[in-house]
Formats: structure tokens, sequence, C-alpha cells
């Protein structure tokens, strides 16, 4: 009798041990009435308390303007969008969110988000007041956007000037050949001192520059019917092109490998151990509250390959940004008020000083505090050498798969291993395997 | 037949003589008592695990990605078409899955290998009376005791290639060059077998402490006299009298590592690498960072599968043994 009890206990204990891999976790956070709403931030700051501290004010004032109470929560990149996919499915999302604008797509087919057709346009303020080139990256083209731009990025060269000195480097590098060999002067032998430090471990930053060196080495990551073409000649150079740095070259920090966000990477460079960082404008947040000056470091556009290889694009950035989205069946009269309220001129201008952003409204943009020649830079990149994330309903995927195979190949590049054009055609075939198992 | 069932049945045929309806009716109430309290066991035990179970291999054979994951009851059937993408061992799907499968099960042995040795070497050690031993009991419970999330986010620190402090202690001990990669790379392998110890071991000591509790004590003293050492005493007398605890602690640290998702999840984020490719992890990213939900489960499904036969198979060869014994 006994030894069947024994049985019957271990056998439910395989049982609910294995539950445990079928059941997804769910979280809830809805509950709003019309007096109130939930608000999932995205992390734009130095930390998620730094992005508190920066909103904390201006949601007082929509309550004092409008009754309403907004319940905030800031939530960092790597889980962003494993929350989204879970208030998806559970239906019990919060009443606005803050999107990577690279997943607009993916999102808005999940047929989660309010659409913002000319009704509800109108209520945020109507579609001209927001710049062209943010509203690019806000879904499909030809399809209603389910998202409205709030802070406009994109990506830059940070780089330690008196490391640049003492280097004999007088000017930022003018061409990615020119970067390359800048950073081989930079790094010295012993592992004291890189030229570069990556964010090597995080699958979203990765996927930007595989998408962005692709561009210009002349690749697509997928057809014009939207079929993944991963494998590609140019797009094996284009993932070679960033991976070289920490494998081929050797001149990027080894830690790189394991930094999962721009931050981590940040440390390398505020510490002297790296002389150059790839970034987008937000990364000031991070450099200065890590305690460098802002007359010790520079910022110049990401250099560019040249020449071009053929079909090769201008290209040094993706139309970076974070969007903003109201999920359906909430409170959809506030969320539109808040939304609306967050793309007002006003509060772009403090909020995008506050984080680092650039502004995403025509009105706001010619406000003074953007004239610096930093941020004219970055406008510049934005308006001219940037194109936009494929706006697919893969995208997000394309940024996990190839985001992820990339990681692998810095970190094997990290351990010692050469990585060969071979290694890297075969992840992307793994990753596109991958992807059309899901499509 | 036990006493008390004799008892039960002699009770019931006195009833029959005398005043018969009344009792009759106690015993029928009597009757369902046991199951109406074990209703709202049964009640949470089916909301909380077999409901979303039987979810889970519903979702197998679906096509469930981004597109349905609102109405996931629209999706497309699938078929058997997830499960052949999960077993095809000629894909890159399939190939990474028998990966992760077999580092899971080489992962499994180590950590409960030894977890059982060190719980079962402490477990001995402090059988005996000594001075300090509670506090050296209360040190050893400390990982146990902790939120999994502290400690192994420690662990995380300490192995950082850069600032950790086991590299620094490497390089002060002049063993390594302090720039070794813990946590990418064939190392991390190691590490997370180390970190998967540590935080399982003290709950193998504190089981086998509180079975050796009960152990007779007269018997060592018999065996004692006997002329038996303590190696002997060890293998003829507390092995043997363990057998019942052994054989479900085993099959319970078997069960807990195998599906560990915590360790793994905290130390190396979402992204794991190859080397320690852990299945848990592994049918997590296929579910969420592909968006690949019916694929996911079915994986889950297989894994369940496996376990429910190893742990059906371990029931049988061990009870059987323990007949024969």
């Amino acid at each position: 009798m006994r030894k069947r009890i024994l049985g019957v206990v271990a056998l439910s204990a395989a049982l609910v041990a294995g539950a445990g891999g079928l059941t997804a976790c769910g979280s809830s956070d809805s509950g709003s009435d019309s007096k109130t709403i939930t608000y999932w931030a995205s992390n734009q700051g130095s930390s998620l308390q730094n992005d508190k501290d920066v909103l904390g004010p201006e949601l007082k004032k929509f309550t004092k303007q409008t009754g309403i109470k907004v319940k905030l929560q800031v939530i960092g990149w790597n889980d962003l969008l494993n929350k989204i996919t879970t208030a998806t499915t559970s239906g019990q999302g919060p009443d606005v969110v803050n999107i990577g604008n690279t997943w607009s797509a993916s999102l808005a087919a999940t047929g989660a988000f309010v659409d913002f057709d000319k009704s509800h346009m109108d209520k945020i303020g109507g579609q001209d007041k927001f710049l062209a080139t943010s509203m690019s990256s806000t879904g499909a083209a030809g399809k209603t956007t389910a998202s409205v731009p709030l802070y406009g990025l994109s990506y830059g060269l940070f780089y330690n000037k008196k490391m640049f000195a003492d280097a004999g480097i007088k000017n930022p590098p003018a061409s990615w050949q020119e970067l390359v060999t800048d950073a081989k002067k930079l790094t010295k032998p012993g592992g004291k001192q890189y030229g570069i430090t990556l964010a090597g471990a995080s699958y979203t930053e990765n996927a930007h520059f595989a998408f962005i060196f692709g561009q210009q080495q002349g690749g697509n990551f997928f057809d014009k019917s939207g079929k993944p073409t991963f494998d590609t000649p140019a797009n094996v150079k284009a993932v070679q092109q960033y991976t070289d740095l920490i494998s081929k070259d050797k001149v990027a920090t080894p830690a790189s490998a394991e930094h999962t966000t721009t931050n981590d990477a940040v440390e390398d460079f505020t510490s002297g151990k790296a002389a150059m960082l790839l970034g987008q404008n937000n990364t000031n947040t991070g450099i200065e509250a890590n305690g460098m000056k802002k007359s010790d470091y520079a910022v110049a556009p990401i250099p560019i390959l040249t020449p071009l290889p053929a079909g090769g694009k201008k290209i040094n950035s993706h139309v970076a940004g974070i969007n903003i989205a109201a999920f359906k069946g909430g409170n959809e009269t506030g969320a539109m008020k808040f939304i609306k309220f967050m793309t007002s001129a006003k509060e772009q201008v403090i909020l995008d000083k506050a984080f680092n952003a650039l502004p995403v409204t025509t009105e706001a943009a010619k406000d003074p505090a953007f004239q610096t020649p930093e941020n004219k830079m970055f406008v510049d990149v934005l308006a001219n050498t940037s194109a936009p994330m494929p706006m697919i309903t893969d995208e997000s995927q394309f940024e996990t798969t190839v985001g992820n195979a990339m990681k692998d190949l810095i970190a094997q590049a990290a351990t010692g291993k050469t990585v060969s054009a071979a290694d890297v055609k075969k992840s992307l075939d793994d990753a596109q395997q991958k992807m059309q198992s899901g499509g | 037949m036990t006493a008390t069932e004799n008892a039960v049945r002699e009770g019931r045929r006195a009833g029959k003589g005398s005043a018969k309806t009344p009792r009759r009716r106690r015993v029928a109430q009597n009757r369902w008592l046991p199951y109406l309290l074990l209703a709202p066991a049964i009640i949470f035990e089916l909301l909380v695990h077999v409901i979303p179970m039987l979810t889970g291999i519903g979702i197998s054979f679906l096509k469930l990605n981004q597109f349905f994951l609102r109405n996931w009851l629209e999706a497309p059937f699938a078929g058997l078409s997830n499960y052949h993408y999960a077993v095809d061992v000629n894909g890159s799907i399939g190939k990474a899955l028998l990966w992760s499968f077999v580092v899971t099960i080489g992962f499994t042995i180590l950590v409960v290998g030894l977890s059982w040795v060190l719980g079962m070497f402490a477990a001995v050690m402090l059988q005996r009376s000594f001075r300090g031993r509670a506090l050296l009991r209360t040190i050893f419970l400390i990982p146990y005791a902790l939120p999994v999330y502290a400690g192994v986010i420690v662990w995380k620190f300490m192995l950082s290639r850069d600032n950790g402090m086991v590299n620094h202690l490497l390089a002060q001990l002049h063993i390594t060059d302090g720039h070794t990669f813990w946590l990418i790379g064939n190392n991390a392998f190691a590490s997370i077998v180390v970190v998967a110890v540590w935080r399982l071991w003290p709950f193998a000591l504190l089981t086998l402490m509180a079975g050796m509790q009960s152990l007779p004590t007269d018997v060592y003293e018999a065996a004692a006299v006997d002329g038996a050492g303590m190696w002997q005493q060890f293998r003829k007398l507390t092995m043997p009298m363990l057998r019942g605890i052994n054989q479900v602690l085993i099959l319970v640290l078997f069960l807990w590592t195998f599906n560990d998702f915590n360790v793994p999840y905290t130390l190396f984020s979402a992204s794991i690498p190859k080397s320690a490719d852990l299945i848990s992890i592994h049918v997590y990213q296929s579910s969420f960072q592909n968006f690949n939900f019916g694929l996911g489960s079915a994986m889950s499904v297989l894994l369940l599968l496996f376990l429910l036969v190893v742990t059906g198979l371990y029931l049988l060869f061990t009870s059987r043994r323990s007949r024969r014994a």
C-alpha cells in the first residue's frame, strides 16, 4: 500500500513538473475604469527609476488636465516584447503601451491595438503633426497604423576625444575601413584598451546592425513578397562586417560578448576600456549617468563602407525610435487623450530633452533645445541616411532569430574561435528555418 | 484486513439490529464526507494543472503565431506538423532540440549526482553531535533558503569576465590569467552545473538528515559492537534503511533539475549559450522569441511524455528491487 501511494505521488509530481513547461505565465494589469489608465513605458533613461522620475511629474500634469489617473509601469527592453505578447494572449493588457517602432507591423498583425484610422488620428491631433520620417516606422505600407511615433532615435558613433588624441587620430573615421584602422591603433596589447565596445549579447542591437550593414552591402533580409532571404552573400558579409570587429580584427572588448544591453557596453566606454561605441542618441543619458563629462566625448555619424559594393546604399542607421499604442478593449477614450498629451509639442520638448531623444512632431523639432550640433547630426542621420527596418509582420522574428544567431557567433569569436563566412551562412540558414516554421 | 476495518464492520453489523434508519443515513453521509473534503483540492488541481496542461496539448496541434495570439481558438489546425518539426533531426529545429535534450540529460545527471553525494556526505557527517553542528546545518541550508533570483544574480556578478570575483581570485592565485569567460562558450556548462548544485544540494541534505533522524540508534550500536567500521555501517545499515527516502529524493531531484527554468534563466538572461542550452529555456525561446507557440507546446508535450516514461520505468525498477530485498 505504501509503495502505491509513493508511486502515485511520484507520478503526479512528474505530471506537475511537465505541466510547468506547458503553462504560459500570465499577468494582468487591467481593471481600469474611465478615470484611470494603465501605462507600460519602455526604459528610455539610465535606469527604470530614472524613467519613473522623469515621467512622474508629467503624468501628474495629465491628471490635472483631464482628471484621469495614470498607473505607470516601466519595463526593461529584454522583457517588453514578451510582456506585450502575453498581454495580447490573455487580453489583460494595459491601456497604453510603448513599443519599439521596428515591431510595429508585427504587433499590428496581432490585432490587439487600436487602429489609428482618420477618426482616431483626429482625436490625437491629426497625422500631419508628425514628422514624415517618424511616420515611416509605424507599420506596413498601405495599412492603417496601429501605433504613432513617440520618441525619435538614430545611431551615431560615440568616441573618446582624449583616447583619439593620444593615438594621434585627429578626426572621427570617415569610412568604415578607416574605423577599423583607427580601432586597431586604439587597441593595445595586454587587454587593457580596445578600439570599440559592442552590446554583443543584445539580440535587438545585433539585428539592427545586420540590417544597417545589410543595406550598405546591398543585401535584403526579405524579398519583395516578404519571404526571408537571410543567407544571401550580401547578408553574410553584412553580419561579418559586425562580427569581424571581435573575430578577425580583434578590436572590440572581449566582454562585448557578455553585454546584454547598450548600457552594459557604456561601462567599457566610460571606464576608458574602449574608445568607441555605436549607440543611439539616448546613449548620452547612460554615459553621463556613469560620470563621463560631455566635454570628454563626441559623436559622429557611423562611417559607411567606401566605396559601396554594388547595390549598396548610404545607410548608417535604421529609423529608430519608440512608438506609442493603445490596447483594444480598455479605456480607449482615456488612452487617446493620453497619447495626444504625450505627443503634444510641449511634452515632446520636455520628454525628449530628458531622455536625449529627438522630437517626432514638426512643431517640437523647431524648439531651440534641439538645435545643438550634436542633435542636428542625429536629425540629419534620421532624415538622410536612415532606412526603416522591414515593415512586415515577420519583423520581430527577424530580430529574434538573426539577432540571437549573431549573439552566438560573437560569443564564439570572443572565446577564441574564428568566425568564417561559412559559419555565418550556416547560422543565418538555421535562423531562416526557425523563422519559416512559425510563418 | 486491519483492526480498524474490522471494528467498522462490527459497528455496522451491530447497527443493523437496532434503530435502523438514522444510522444508515449517517453512514451514507460519512461516505460522501471524504469526497467533500477532497473537492477543493481536486478543483484547484484541475484549474492549476490539469486544464492548462490539456490546453497546452491542444495548442501543440495548432499553428499558433502572432496573427492568432489574441484569439487563439481561431488558429488553423496544424495536425502533426509541429511534432514533425520537433523530431526531424535533419532539420535545424529538430537538431537543435536534440542537442538541447542531450545537454539537459548531461546536466541533470551531473547535478543530481553531485547534489546527492554532497547531501549524503554532509548528512552523515552531521549525524553525530558535535559543537557547532546547529550552526553548520543553518549555513548549509542558506542557498536553499535564498530566493532563486537573489542567489543566482550574485553568481552572475561573480562569474562575469571583467569584474567578476571568480576571475579575480583565479588570477590572484596564478591559476589562470583572469580573462576566462564563464557565462558564454563552453565554460557556461560548468558554470550552470556549479550554480545548480549549489542551489539544490541543501535540499538533498535536508531530506537525508530528516530521514536519518528516524533511524534506530541501537542497530548502529550493535553493529559497532560486532566490529563494523563507519564505511560498513554506512553501506550495510544507513543505505538500506534510507532506500525509500532515496527513491523519492532522487526522483524529485531529477524532475526539478530536468525542468529547471529559474536558475539558467537568471544566470544567462534570455541569451543562453549553446553549451548550456537547457530544454526548458529552449522551449521557452521557441515559443516566445519566435512567436511560435504551437511548436513550443509540441516540444513541451514531448518533454512531458519523456518524463512520464522515465518516471514510470524508475518506479517499476526501484519498487521491484525493493520487493526482492
